[in-house]
């Protein structure tokens, strides 16, 4: 019996989702991140308005001050969504593990002053429960903002921060016994040098703005905290102090900060520049929220500078905040 | 001028190179022989790093693409930012 093999090509009738090709064009492949986010938001046939916010739908756009056309503008310049980020965090994490193992395998940590380690935890360990706040008003954001394109990198970056939190742990435990982290609650409690932050953190809890959360938590302290701290206080003193072990257990966050700093400018920058006539009071709003969130925040963290950095803190907030105020410029905020 | 070839599998990884490449060398022809993407240039095809890490969004490391790379041809100038295929050898 002869048996004839043929190859023969089938061609897909469509490239992607119908939905998806309305909005990239038809015939045209999609990427997964397009496929993963447009049409994911929820738009019409709510029903009911949820009893404990009865002024808006259960997905309602009015909740932020800001107006936007189209909301899936706010696009993500990572491309994330939940494979790609996955397995972005996953690599990440692997990364974080080897130094882990190099700092503990060669008694890096013993190297470590006494001084220098107490002043690197009485620094670290608060940040715990900032990094946690961070969580939690991200999480807050993907509840009450609107679009997937929005939204999704929120919950997304809520979880990077309780990341930080669980490394920020797992840096005293590797650098000092347990109890330590009981010390850095009530550090973060009751020292003075710590209120105006754990003020400025449960202030932003109640905000009810997703937009004014994303500028107050994510552009305002965030912008002034990772560069501060990871950049000015370990990467740059602690290292030259003999810290080097510290820049290794902490090297996620400067590079976290870095490649999420791109999301964030990118939704400032699409809401400044949404089409008129809502540009000009969408740009007014951002820059009123900026100015507020960052003058408290530099502000807050003005302790913070000199319990790490001593008289060189003043100068190096100066720095950040300069650095952050020419950032927000160059997103189109009037400043 | 002779032809040069690269040829990738049709999948979501090798989606940006090939975009990437599109954009960089616009006489680039690109067609879809069963599972492959095929993409053929007269003379000369650059691939360069920087044009795929802006359709990613992400860093990319060149070594990357030759886990879906199938076949090429013309001679290689290959460094950390770019591949190029040319005759020029």
């Amino acid at each position: 019996m002869n048996i004839d093999l043929q190859t023969r090509e089938i061609t897909p009738l469509r490239q992607t989702f119908a939905h998806v090709a309305r909005l990239v064009g038809e015939g045209k492949a999609a990427t997964r991140y397009q496929e993963a986010t447009y049409g994911g938001q929820p738009m019409a046939n709510f029903h009911y308005r949820p009893t404990w916010d009865p002024a808006h739908e259960l997905f309602d756009a009015s909740r932020s001050r800001i107006r936007l056309a189209d909301w899936q503008a706010l696009k993500d310049p990572r491309q994330f969504y939940y494979a790609t980020w996955t397995m972005t965090r996953a690599r990440q994490q692997e990364a974080v593990e080897a130094n882990f193992q190099f700092v503990e395998s060669r008694g890096l940590a013993a190297s470590m002053s006494d001084t220098l380690r107490t002043r690197l935890l009485e620094v670290l360990l608060p940040l715990r429960h900032v990094a946690w706040g961070a969580n939690m008003n991200n999480a807050a954001i993907c509840a009450y903002g609107y679009g997937t394109a929005f939204t999704a990198p929120a919950m997304f970056h809520a979880m990077d921060h309780l990341g930080i939190a669980q490394l920020i742990t797992r840096l005293a435990l590797a650098l000092d016994e347990p109890d330590v982290l009981d010390t850095g609650k009530r550090a973060w409690l009751d020292d003075a040098c710590w209120q105006d932050l754990r003020r400025y953190v449960e202030d932003t809890f109640v905000l009810q703005d997703p937009v004014e959360l994303f500028v107050a938590q994510n552009l305002a302290l965030d912008g002034l905290l990772y560069p501060l701290v990871y950049g000015h206080y370990v990467d740059d003193h602690l290292t030259l102090h003999g810290g080097t072990a510290a820049a290794m257990l902490t090297s996620f966050m400067p590079e976290w900060h870095d490649e999420t700093t791109r999301w964030v400018d990118a939704v400032v920058k699409t809401m400044v520049a949404a089409a008129e006539p809502e540009a000009a009071a969408n740009r007014e709003l951002l820059t009123q929220w900026f100015r507020h969130w960052a003058g408290r925040a530099t502000q807050a963290l003005a302790p913070i500078a000199e319990l790490a950095l001593g008289e060189h803190g003043a100068a190096a907030l100066s720095e950040v905040s300069a650095a952050l105020d020419a950032r927000a410029a160059k997103l189109g905020l009037a400043l | 001028m002779s032809q040069v070839f690269i040829a990738f599998q049709a999948n979501e990884e090798s989606r940006p190179v090939v975009e990437a490449i599109v954009t960089d060398n616009p006489e680039a022809v690109v067609s879809y022989p069963t599972g492959l993407v095929k993409i053929d240039a007269p003379g000369r095809l650059t691939i360069r790093r920087e044009t795929i890490e802006e359709q990613t969004g992400r860093p990319f490391d060149l070594q990357q693409l030759h886990v879906n790379l199938v076949t090429l041809s013309g001679q290689i100038d290959e460094d950390d930012d770019q591949l190029t295929l040319s005759w020029n050898h």
